[in-house]
């Protein structure tokens, strides 16, 4: 069999952006919940919001570490698999990129030791100040990362030149016409991700009594923020999806699984979408309300994937069940903040041992959805690399062999799971230590700057004291 | 009169890749070093008198690998694809010697196998990004600005000296930064193979300089004819390494790392002087490879801000952690 570079290319880059994402998501969330502990601390002076502040640094350091690791390999997949597409996309794309990177450096140089390893050596207000800014630069960092995707989705701004993508409007290019929508949903998504991590934390923690002042005020102020944030994101959602819908109508027919261009469509809840012979079998649906969401009226007409020819569709079967995972996780965290207002009465989320063990599970759940989304939103621009402009094959390294791609394929994907297994195993230990500090900790050792592992003093391998749960 | 932004790029670039070698090179040397060491006591001293800092030094790396694609986007898309298997074994090495640099002071009962990563790791990126500078000599096949040659053309038997070569210069950086930062029997250690490493680089030089102009033709012309002016490079070069020897032999504290940065300086003079202006060999220059002037300078505002931060962060951090690493010092 001929091993097709193209698809071991697009495999490897949705395997590496996949892993790396698993990160950032998170540590965007965490960074905002931090800096309102240390402002909370600030205010009211009360030590259990600066026990948690503490043991949320070092989760964040840990997690940030592996994000910067994984980051790395990022930044050289371009040239690597896609060089055509480098080329010809580099006088937007360079710059976005490296301001990233930019952004990263500064806030790590500026503000990130002072965070993780300045408790006892700034003044309280210098410290909150540093915890803000971290949150703040988080979210530039994603701005630019965010843009350039967005602009690879709704591509505005440029001409191209002898096959050269030329700036015309830097603002249009940054601020294209999809970039709001996917900010918005991405930066609701990490706080939901912070959100449910720390909740679900905060509910072993509960569960095994360990620190209950601490973690059922954590637990109490992530169910407000989830009881909100997790409906406006299915409204947030849905306008990203009609802007979808505006720009990338191919991607909404696929989400839908909609082949013919048609009024009154059903919104199908069950399908398995054939490519070959361009329809659906096994149908189940709700009629007419695919059409009312998407047109916001019942007989509405939705486009159909046959609008393109078919070498021009998506992957329908993945973007179909992608957008069927995400929306589906979606709907269960709304229904678990939901319970969690219920069980208000009586204090019962503190003590309902079934809610509690739900929300130690639920701490996967917000990945899966980013990633269900990202597969959504990546898969459903195919063939496109530049919507409309650039497919992914013209896009590849034309010297790139499948054997080449298939080595480093396989190759990153053993060196991640080394990766990836170690530092779940060393963060588990870091999480199952608890708020208990380590006499490094204690005593003020921890002086590295640069490193911010070394913000988490907890052994690798020798037993935890009184961890034993 | 406008600003040649190109020129600009290319004296930032240049400045970001000695930057990168002079600074990871001595880490990664330790890396190279380290199965050599004479117990685990010193293994310690050789991670402690790095760790503040390494990470800190792979800035520069990604701030090249960037800076790279918005400034001279045809350097990024040609040698990465020309190098594709070894830029992974590159990044490959480098994480497993980043996650060792974590893992190993917070370890005991696998202290070895976290050992290993960071000897492994090391060496293979040293070795690769040696083969990267063999492979720039080289030159490489392109077409209409596209890579066209095959997954192993940059590994051959003068990349596979070149790669040898920049271990040894990495691990000749490694032992004089020890003997920086150590004191008693680890810095006797590293004042021991000091010279064994000198001679093995010095020889790669030697190879290295009788090897290239065989293999290309332009380097030749150009040193024939401006030898009276390129000419000064080597010979500073082998100054530098004359003082380190010397100083060595004399037990000199700084000088002998000193030394090695002004042999690395001028080595690293030398290989742009051969080149200049042409940045994808054998026929692109930077003015070639560049980008467009809009987005060179939408870019060069963040750098000119980033790089006086990053510096003087840098300079902090070595200061803070200054004077000599001692046995049995730092936590575990």
């Amino acid at each position: 069999m001929e091993l097709d570079p193209l698809l071991l290319s697009r495999l490897q880059f949705a395997f590496v952006v996949s892993f790396h994402a698993i990160f950032p998501v998170f540590t965007i969330g965490l960074a905002s919940y931090i800096a309102l502990l240390h402002g909370l601390f600030y205010k009211t002076e009360n030590p259990a919001w600066d026990r948690l502040a503490l043991f949320w640094t070092k989760v964040f350091a840990v997690v940030f570490g592996m994000g910067v690791v994984s980051g790395i390999v990022m930044s050289f997949q371009f040239g690597t698999n896609w060089s055509n597409f480098a080329y010809a996309t580099s006088n937007f794309l360079g710059p976005v990129l490296s301001y990233e990177v930019v952004t990263a450096f500064f806030l790590e140089a500026a503000f990130l030791g002072v965070l993780l390893f300045g408790r006892n050596k700034v003044p309280e207000g210098v410290h909150l100040f540093a915890a803000i800014m971290v949150a703040v630069g988080t979210f530039i960092s994603s701005f630019w990362i965010l843009s350039a995707n967005s602009w690879m989705q709704t591509p505005a701004g440029f001409e191209v030149i002898d096959g050269r993508f030329h700036i015309t409007s830097w603002m249009a290019a940054l601020f294209n016409p999809s970039f709001w929508y996917r900010f918005v949903h991405m930066g609701m998504a990490s706080f939901l991700t912070g959100g449910f991590v720390v909740a679900g934390v905060s509910a072993w923690f509960l569960l095994r009594n360990r620190d209950v002042e601490a973690n059922k005020k954590a637990l109490s102020m992530c169910l407000w923020l989830l009881l909100v944030l997790a409906p406006a994101q299915a409204v947030v959602g849905d306008f990203h999806g009609l802007n979808t819908l505006e720009h990338q109508p191919t991607k909404v027919a696929a989400m839908e699984g909609n082949w013919e261009t048609q009024s009154s469509v059903p919104l199908l809840l069950f399908a398995l979408p054939d490519q070959e012979a361009q329809t659906n079998r096994f149908e189940i649906g709700i009629p007419h309300l695919a059409s009312l969401i998407l047109t916001h009226s019942l007989d509405g007409e939705v486009p159909g994937l046959n609008a393109v020819p078919a070498e021009e569709q998506p992957p329908v079967i993945v973007v179909f069940w992608a957008f069927r995972v995400m929306v589906g996780i979606g709907l269960l965290m709304i229904a678990v903040s939901l319970v969690g207002l219920l069980l208000r009465r009586h204090e019962r989320i503190y003590h309902n041992t079934l809610f509690l063990k739900t929300l130690t599970i639920m701490i996967g759940a917000p990945f899966l959805a980013v990633l269900a989304g990202w597969i959504v939103t990546e898969s459903g621009r195919a063939p496109w690399l530049v919507y409309g402009v650039m497919t992914h094959a013209e896009g590849l390294t034309p010297s790139l062999t499948g054997g080449m791609a298939l080595f480093t394929l396989i190759g990153y994907i053993a060196v991640y799971s080394v990766v990836f297994l170690t530092g779940i195993y060393y963060l588990s230990r870091v999480v199952r230590n608890g708020m208990k500090e380590s006499p490094a900790e204690v005593e003020g050792e921890v002086g590295r700057p640069k490193r911010p592992f070394s913000a988490a003093q907890t052994p690798f391998d020798d037993d935890l004291e009184g961890a034993n749960s | 009169m406008s600003i040649d932004l190109s020129l600009v790029w290319a004296v930032i670039i240049g400045f970001g890749v000695i930057m990168y070698v002079l600074m990871d090179g001595f880490d990664l040397g330790l890396g190279i070093l380290f199965p050599f060491a004479p117990d685990e006591e010193s293994r310690d001293v050789m991670m402690n008198s790095v760790a503040p800092v390494w990470d800190g030094n792979e800035t520069w790396l990604v701030l090249g690998g960037a800076g790279l694609l918005g400034a001279f986007p045809l350097v990024y898309s040609v040698f990465l694809p020309a190098l594709y298997i070894g830029v992974f074994l590159m990044l490959a090495g480098l994480i497993f010697r980043g996650i060792s640099f974590e893992f190993r002071f917070k370890s005991k009962r696998n202290r070895r196998w976290w050992n290993r990563a960071f000897c492994w790791g090391s060496a293979i990126a040293a070795f690769a990004q040696g083969a990267v500078v063999g492979a720039y000599i080289q030159g490489f096949a392109v077409e209409d600005f596209r890579y066209v040659g095959g997954a192993f053309d940059w590994l051959t038997p003068f990349t596979i000296i070149t790669g040898l070569g920049l271990m040894a210069g990495y691990a000749l950086l490694g032992s004089t930064w020890l003997i920086l930062k150590s004191e008693g029997y680890v810095q006797q250690w590293a004042y021991r193979i000091t010279p064994k490493l000198l001679l093995a680089v010095l020889m790669v030089f030697g190879i290295v300089s009788l090897w290239t102009p065989i293999i290309s033709p332009e380097v030749l012309e150009r040193w024939l004819n401006n030898i009276h002016i390129i000419g000064i490079f080597p010979l500073l070069a082998l100054a530098c390494a004359g003082v380190l020897y010397r100083s060595v032999k004399r037990q000199k504290d700084g000088l002998p790392f000193v030394a090695t940065l002004g042999l690395f300086i001028f080595t690293y003079l030398g290989l742009i002087a051969s080149k200049w202006p042409v940045i994808v060999p054998p026929n692109y220059t930077i003015w070639d490879a560049a980008s467009a002037p809009e987005s060179q300078l939408f870019l060069l505002i963040g750098v000119l801000f980033i790089i006086p931060i990053v510096l003087a962060y840098t300079a902090w951090t070595y200061w803070v952690f200054r004077g000599k690493v001692k046995v049995g010092e730092g936590y575990h």
